[in-house]
Order: C-alpha cells, then structure tokens, then sequence
C-alpha cells in the first residue's frame, strides 16, 4: 500500500450536517415542509415514516441531488449547493457542487452500479477521477475496501454477475472509496431479498462502530432500534417527533408515530 | 396438421418382457417431430435450387463479363471512392450527430431549438436535393471566410477551389448523416438509466467524464445495432454521389455500362456482388464490436460462432461417449 493510500484510508473526520428550514415542491406538491435536523458528528440518524411522507427526498435534498426551493443543507457548517453571498444565498456552480458531493456518501435502493464496469472499477473509478489518487493508488484502495465488505474475491466480476446483497456491498465501498464525512443510505435493504438483508446491515453496523456519520432511511425496525443514535419520524414532509430509539419507538408521544409503528412492528 | 404415413412414433428401445428398460437418465431423449417444418423446408429447397439455376444458366446474366469486370482498374477505383465517402460521411457524421444530440437534450432552450430544427430540415430534404444544391454552392457564395461575425475576415477561401467533388458529396453526406445519427444517440442516451446519471452526480464525477465514461458507454450499446443500420444505408446512399460527378462504384459501373451497352447487366451484377460484400464485412465487425460493449450488460457474453462450434462440438462428444457407455 503505498502512502497515498493509507492517508485515504486513514479515520475520516465525522462531519455535521444541519438542515435549515427546507421546503420542496414537485410541481403543487410540498414533499418537505419546514424541516429542520441536526446531526451531529458520528451520530447514526434513522429517518422513519409512511411512503410518500418525503424522507428520500430529504435524503436526496441533503447532497443537493433534489434542489429545495427554500432554505438550505450545510455540512460542517459549509452550505451544500449554494454559498452566502452577504446576507443572501447564492446558487454554486455546477462544478463547485460535484466537488462538495464527493465528501458525502450516497448509496442507493437500487445500487446504481455501473455495469460496464468490473467491481474493482466501480469501486475505483471516483477517486481517480475526482482527481484524488492515481490509478494505482485508487486500485489499492479498492481492494483494501472490497476486503472490508467482504468481497475480496469479485474485484473482477460485473455487477450484474452478483447477488443483491453484493452489488449493495459494492456500492457500500464505491461510496467509502471518496472518503466521505456522512453517509446517506436510500432504504439500502428495500430491493434486496430477506435472507440477504443481513450481510448489507452488517456492513452497515460495522460503519456505525467505526464513527463515520450516518444517515439511514429505512424500514427495518429492529435494525433502528439496534443501531439508532436517534430516530426521526417523518410524515407529510414535516419531523413529528424525534429521539433516542429507547424514546420514539418503544414510547411515542404523537398519535401518527404510533399509527405507523403499529402498522409495520 | 395430421401426421404423414410412416411417422408414427415407435420407441427404438422399448422395453421388452426379457430385457428390463434401461434407465431413464441413460436414454437418449426423442426429438419431438415437426412434419410441417419439414415440407417447408422441401418446398425452399426447390424455390432456392430454382432460383440458382436460373442464376446460373440464364445467359441474360453473362457471367463470363461479370469476371471479366469484377477485378477491373476501373472498378476498384469506384470501390475505393465509395470505401472513403463512406468512411469520411460516417465518421463526420456521428461526430456532428453526437453534437446535436447532445444539444438537443441540453437546458439551454435555443440549443434544443436549433438543434431539433437541423434534424426536421435534414431529414424532410432529400439527399439528392443536398448533394446537388451543394454542387451549386459556389454560385451563391463566391468565397468563404474565417472572421468576427458580419465584422472584418480574417482568411478567405475561393469556394470554387476548395469544394472539389469529394468535398461537396461528403459534406452532403455527413449533413444528412448527422440528422439521422443525432437520433440514433439521442434514443441511446435516453435508454440509460436515470440511475446511472444519479449514481454519477452523487459521486461527484466531472460532468464530460460523466458522459464519456458513464453514460455514452452504456448509451453505445443501443447506439451500435441502429447506427449500423444507418451506415448500411449510407454505404448504397453513397451512390448519389455519381450526379456530383463522382465516379464511386455505382457510378463506375454506369460510366461502363454507356460505353459498353451490352454489359449493363454484368456491371450492375459487379456493383451487387460488392455492396453485398460490404455490407457482410460491416455487419460481422458489428457483431463483435456489440460483443465489446455487452460486457457487464448480460451475465455472460454472447458466443462468437467458434465458440458456438466447439460448444457443439464439446456437446455431441459427450453424447456419444454416453450413448457408447449404455
């Protein structure tokens, strides 16, 4: 491994992510309605709520993939997607947001992997093309990561040659390899089969020993409960109620948390 | 369909009262019979043998000045003229059409506007119109010149010079090409998956790297089987060069046949056998170029035909090894 390497795989710096005041519209639809969230570093947030309450495109708001129509994300206190100019925000360029979206992780429902591309290239590709590492430094990097989820020996395949509980691994390590502060999972376990839920959840909990902020939109209850920081309720596109697990899921002071958490528990 | 006399189904290894029935894993399974396919079959063999008899024996075709034009100087030099205008028109042409359509799936509105109006013009205006309205060119604009926009030029061509009759049909080609291909890539960008775009922004990769290596890529394997269709076109579209006074093949061919009238027919024979060729040529290169762009796409790759004949040959082996076994 050469030294170039080991500084990219070095402890990140867990980041901080505050939510201002956002609202988004699709068309006359308000899917967020005034959400305002702080997660601090290193703190694993599960985001719960119905269907259609606005929690992945809370999640796709946070690295400016959806753009709010008012307010804004900051992370470690630099805004995502705009920049204050005097006492207004100011829209950033299409290049200064990729160069901000390179320090958080997204992983998707679907995986989204590139499929003309072997494992290891997928895995690879941004770093090197972010301009970060050299290609030989990237390809240590990748098989140091692939190691990590468990997947040492598929550095050669093409995504589609894997199970879904795989190619949800590699697109764990695809997101691990920019070395990003705070993670974003899109209900990362939703299209995989039952009996392959738990290898990407353990990939998942051993990240949330490890310190890096998460942010984790899911159904799986239980998985919240265990690995939670804090749960936050969402529905209508408005934070209901928020809390340690011990607090939202097991006592729930609002009428909606516990409609919805009888209907899936 | 009723069954014809004799193919009622007998059991070559039925099992009788002496002998027990072999194991069923140790038979051979009976190809189930397909009497219709087989009087089709009969009936083109005769309509195909027919068909080459009169290729063959009809002396309206004169096979022996087929031969005698095939390999002909003046043929060949027609042939390389089509071989260059095509690859010249095809090459500019999915460049310019990688362009539009490119602008025409940009934000920018007058981009959408100028580029979805060139396809409208270059493809309701027939090539031949082009080719010969470009052959008039330089009767409308004496000279062309480099220089700031209705300001002052900075270099100046005569029109007359630089538009030899190369130019002119691959200019006109490429035009009319570049309409066709910006669809061609057009549906091919938009067969990627909106996911794949996602999964690009979310990383954060450069916005031409996005495209070069993420998306085209993958827009290339819907891109190839409509762009060859659309080369194969151009390959014949390249004979309407001739009313620019080109001599390509086709044109060759004509020039001959006026000289030697009773040779029409064997020249336009030679012109047949060499399109067909081409063609040939361009749709194996395609096969293995879709190969190239399928990786990852399936689970494994198609198989090229050697692979198919050792996969056959591999097979029946083991057939016969087991049916020796039993």
């Amino acid at each position: 491994m050469t030294a170039k390497t080991a500084e990219a795989l070095a402890d990140v710096v867990a980041a901080t992510v505050e939510v201002h005041d956002v609202h988004k519209w699709y068309g006359t639809h308000r899917v967020l309605d005034g959400v305002d969230l702080t997660v601090r570093p290193g703190e694993v947030t599960v985001i719960l709520g119905p269907s259609g309450s606005g929690k992945s495109t809370l999640l796709r708001v946070i690295n400016h993939l959806e753009k709010p129509e008012i307010g804004y994300v900051s992370i470690n206190g630099e805004p995502i997607g705009v920049k204050r100019h005097g006492d207004r925000l100011k829209e950033l360029s299409e290049r200064a947001i990729l160069t901000q979206r390179g320090r958080i992780g997204f992983v998707f429902q679907n995986f989204n992997l590139f499929p003309h591309l072997t494992v290891l290239d997928n895995v690879a590709t941004a770093p090197v093309a972010t301009g970060r590492l050299g290609r030989n430094e990237a390809q240590a990097l990748a098989h140091e990561l692939l190691g990590r989820v468990g997947l040492a020996d598929k550095t050669g395949a093409y995504p589609r040659q894997l199970s879904g509980g795989q190619q949800q691994r590699v697109a764990i390590a695809r997101a691990l390899a920019l070395r990003p502060g705070v993670i974003l999972f899109d209900e990362p376990t939703s299209a995989l089969d039952p009996e392959l839920v738990g290898e990407v959840l353990a990939v998942i909990r051993d990240l949330a020993s490890s310190g890096t902020t998460l942010v984790i939109v899911t159904h799986e209850i239980g998985f919240a409960r265990e690995i939670a920081d804090r749960v936050v309720f969402i529905d209508n596109g408005k934070i209901i109620e928020q809390g340690p697990p011990s607090e939202v899921l097991d006592n729930p002071q609002h009428e909606r948390t516990r409609d919805f958490l009888g209907k899936v528990l | 369909m009723s069954e014809p006399p004799g193919a009622t189904v007998t059991l070559p290894e039925a099992p009788t009262a002496d002998e027990p029935p072999k194991p069923l894993t140790a038979q051979r399974v009976l190809p189930l019979r397909r009497p219709g396919r087989w009087l089709a079959t009969a009936v083109m063999v005769v309509l195909v043998a027919q068909f080459v008899h009169g290729l063959i024996s009809n002396p309206f075709y004169q096979w022996d000045r087929w031969g005698y034009w095939f390999l002909r100087p003046t043929i060949l030099d027609g042939l390389l003229i089509t071989l260059e205008v095509t690859a010249y028109s095809a090459v500019l042409g999915l460049i310019g059409g990688t362009l539009i359509a490119v602008a025409r799936l940009s934000k920018s509105p007058v981009l959408r506007a100028v580029s979805w109006t060139y396809v409208w013009a270059f493809r309701s205006i027939p090539l031949i119109v082009v080719l010969i309205f470009l052959y008039n060119f330089s009767a409308l604009y004496k000279t062309l010149s480099v220089g700031i926009p209705f300001g002052p030029a900075f270099f100046s061509f005569d029109e007359s010079r630089l538009a030899t009759d190369m130019v002119v049909a691959v200019v006109g080609l490429s035009l009319n090409e570049a309409a066709y291909a910006a669809e061609v890539v057009r549906g091919g960008i938009l067969s990627v998956d909106q996911g794949q775009h996602e999964a690009a922004a979310a990383l954060g990769l450069p916005k031409g790297y996005q495209f070069r290596k993420i998306v085209f890529p993958q827009a290339l394997r819907s891109i190839i089987p409509n762009y060859v269709n659309q080369l194969i076109g151009l390959i014949k579209g390249t004979s309407l060069v001739f009313y620019v006074s080109l001599l390509d093949l086709f044109g060759s061919a004509q020039t001959m046949g006026s000289t030697y009238p009773g040779d029409i027919v064997p020249l336009l024979l030679v012109v047949t056998v060499w399109y067909l060729i081409l063609t040939s040529v361009v749709s194996v290169v395609q096969f293995y170029v879709e190969r190239y762009y399928a990786r990852g796409a399936t689970r494994s790759l198609p198989p090229t035909p050697l692979q198919k004949l050792r996969t056959g040959l591999t097979v029946l082996r083991a057939r016969i090894r087991r049916e020796a076994a039993v």
